[in-house]
């Protein structure tokens, strides 16, 4: 990565800010997907932001898979408390006691597909027409062809080869009966920028971003955190090792890095070192090379 | 740090993939498990050299054609800018993509095969570069290797394409050439030992350098109003603003400002961003304005200086890129969005389809198909507040939409 240290770029908040406010603008019903990660926390700074003094016009949605670190919970629901915010959970373990998706099984096994299906019967449950995400086109190559508006059908599916045309700053929110449209305000930021604003902005973050003590086993070469949703074999042993995260996502799918950064220059110096990339540590990536193509397709966020 | 934001355009064939990632690899911003991921897919497909395109082609029917279909956006940064690369498709069949992955660019960025010399689709890239006014073109000479580091060769090209871009280019507009071997990174960060002949600046120095666009915010100021802000809280309880992106010009506190189409008059009494004063917002700062009387503002309406009042019209007159299969006809009805203003717009009249290639002209236009370009009048339901595409890039263009489909079907520049 790059071997230097930056500001951050504000044309991009007036970007991510200019798109909010379209969003309220031009949708009945709008939503902000939260996980809890760094990159939901910083839509929640430019939600505040688009629409201050007035509160965000709109809720939060987390889809909980049930395997979350604890930590990113409680961050949660203390920015929730603290900020005022609506948040509405829906859980996947509901759509597989509902028997609408079968839980995986074996090492591999996560959560992360399954939420696909939650996050549909949300859409359709309160009629979202308009779903804000925290995606940004840097992560990974399916990611970096996707609009900023972009429409999905009403069974939520991506159709790359018929996107439509996004012209200058000009945003169509116009959609038929049943389709939603997927926002992404932070598509021009990268990992970097992220993190920059984070600190300029001095945002809270999880604990779990910072490094700290962790029960941990090794596989395919990553550190991945212990838990008891997994499954962990005789072969991989577990210990205590010093750790921090680079995403939030679903434990069973987000490997951990050895880390010593405890305030945010560090995290920035580390990411300006480091030689993978963030979605490197996230194995839902690894199952092919158009993993991510495909669950898009499928209703992925 | 400012951002530059650069298109490029072409086929796999002209080693544009190749530039594209060598520019992340000079600029460290390719990471070790993307390079090896892409080195596997490479050697999957029986390769013996590294594909880059891999990483910009990232969709499956990309892959498996082996072509761009629709933009891909692609980062890096140095230590003074940040560069967004919009890498587009140069087939005729998605000139709309490219249109697309063009429209916010600041510098074209133009490949030519030193072998091939100038075709077809350096034409039509450099025809769409001047219809979206690109303030930048920078022409690159790429396999410079593959013919010897000739000067006299990179001369001749620079010769054919200028003669094609004096028809076409408008005043103002900077076109720079570099011969480049993107292969083997000559003149991409350090000056070739093979062409000690050039002496002007490595193409990474020359896009650290392309100044911004400055004229942005000498122009006169437009302030389209996107939202209204009424907290309606105890402690904010008379408060109202207007949000918005300032789309040109500089906003000033104590402004005098007419708002459009209601035409009172007022001044601006606070410009704000989340609640902290500025003395004044200029182009593409979103910010909220409040002002010294109550006048009636609603989302689509703007709000401009006394002194330089935009066109005010029903009646438009564009050059039109269509981008839908079914073709734009005489008479057809649809939504015209120009900013965040919306209302609907009848087909007059179509004229001067153009062949972006022979440059010819056609003046029996019936339809306008995918693809196309032509000038075309047309009668709207309520007043836009607009100027022409080329004093006013943010104030002069629009997009079409099916009030069908809900589609956008094709982007004007006004007149």
């Amino acid at each position: 990565m790059a071997t230097h240290n930056t500001a951050f770029p504000r044309e991009l908040e007036d970007e991510a800010i200019y798109i909010l406010r379209e969003v309220a603008a031009q949708f009945e019903k709008p939503v902000l997907l939260f996980s809890g990660g760094k990159d939901s926390i910083t839509l929640v700074r430019l939600a505040q932001k688009a629409f201050y003094p007035a509160r965000i016009p709109f809720p939060l949605l987390h889809v909980d898979t049930g395997h979350n670190f604890e930590e990113t919970i409680r961050f949660r629901d203390e920015l929730v408390e603290e900020l005022g915010l609506e948040l509405i959970v829906r859980y996947v373990q509901d759509s597989i006691d509902q028997q609408k998706v079968t839980e995986e099984t074996g090492k591999y096994a996560s959560r992360n597909v399954l939420q696909t299906v939650t996050l549909l019967d949300a859409i359709e449950e309160f009629g979202f027409d308009a779903c804000i995400g925290g995606a940004r086109r840097d992560e990974e190559k399916a990611r970096a062809k996707e609009r900023i508006f972009s429409v999905r059908n009403d069974f939520g599916q991506w159709d790359a080869k018929k996107q439509r045309p996004e012209l200058f700053d000009m945003l169509n929110g116009k959609i038929n009966m049943g389709e939603n449209v997927r926002v992404f305000p932070i598509s021009n930021w990268t990992e970097l920028d992220v993190w920059n604003y984070i600190r300029e902005e001095e945002l809270a973050i999880p604990s779990i971003y910072y490094s700290h003590e962790r029960e941990t086993f090794e596989r395919d070469g990553q550190i991945l955190p212990y838990s008891s949703f997994m499954t962990v074999s005789e072969d991989e042993p577990v210990s205590t090792r010093m750790v921090r995260f680079r995403t939030v996502g679903d434990m069973t799918c987000t490997a951990a890095v050895e880390s010593t950064a405890v305030a945010i220059e560090d995290i920035i110096a580390e990411i300006l070192s480091a030689t993978v990339s963030e979605r490197g540590a996230r194995i839902d990536d690894k199952r092919s090379e158009a993993a991510m193509e495909k669950r898009k397709q499928a209703g992925y966020f | 740090m400012d951002v530059l934001k650069i298109a490029t355009a072409g086929s796999v064939d002209d080693g544009k993939s190749t530039l594209i990632g060598r520019l992340l690899f000079e600029t460290n911003s390719i990471t070790t498990d993307k390079l090896e991921a892409i080195m596997a897919s490479s050697k999957k497909k029986g390769l013996d050299y590294v594909d880059l395109s891999l990483l910009t082609d990232g969709l499956i029917a990309e892959r498996e054609q082996g072509i761009t279909i629709d933009v891909a956006h692609i980062y890096c940064s140095t230590p003074t800018r940040k560069f967004i690369i919009a890498d587009t498709p140069g087939h005729f069949e998605y000139t709309r993509n490219m249109v697309t992955g063009a429209s916010n660019a600041n510098v074209s960025m133009i490949l030519v095969d030193a072998r091939n010399g100038v075709v077809e689709q350096t034409f039509r890239h450099f025809y769409i570069s001047c219809l979206l006014r690109i303030p930048n073109v920078v022409v690159c000479v790429n396999k410079m290797d593959l013919v010897d580091y000739d000067q006299t060769r990179f001369e001749e090209i620079k010769a054919a394409f200028m003669a094609f871009a004096e028809k076409v280019r408008f005043a103002g507009q900077e076109i720079s050439f570099i011969p480049i071997s993107s292969l083997y990174g000559e003149n991409l960060v350090r000056h070739s030992e093979h062409m000690p002949w050039y002496q002007e600046t490595p193409l990474l120095s020359l896009l650290e350098a392309i100044p911004l666009e400055q004229h942005l915010s000498e122009e006169p100021s437009r302030f389209p109003v996107q939202f209204v802000v009424r907290p309606k809280s105890e402690e904010f309880h008379d408060y109202r603003a207007y949000a918005g992106k300032v789309a040109s010009g500089l906003l000033r506190k104590g402004e005098r400002v007419v708002v459009l189409p209601s035409g009172q008059e007022t001044t601006i009494a606070r410009i704000e961003k989340f609640g902290r004063e500025i003395e004044a917002a200029q182009a593409k700062e979103s910010v909220s304005v409040l002002l010294q009387d109550d006048v009636d503002i609603s989302r689509g309406d703007m709000i401009v200086p006394l002194s330089q009042l935009p066109q005010q019209s029903r009646e438009l007159e564009a050059t039109i890129c269509w981008m839908d299969k079914k073709p734009l006809r005489v008479g057809s009805t649809y939504l015209l969005q120009h900013g965040v203003n919306v209302a609907k717009a009848k087909v007059s009249a179509l004229s001067n389809l153009i062949d972006v290639v022979s440059l010819e002209n056609n003046q029996q236009v019936s339809e306008l198909k995918l693809n196309e370009i032509a000038d075309v009048q047309l009668k709207t339901a309520k007043e836009f507040f607009y100027d022409a595409f080329a004093d006013n890039r943010a104030n002069g263009s629009f997009i079409l939409i099916d009030e069908q489909t809900n589609s956008t079907v094709g982007v004007g520049m006004i007149k």
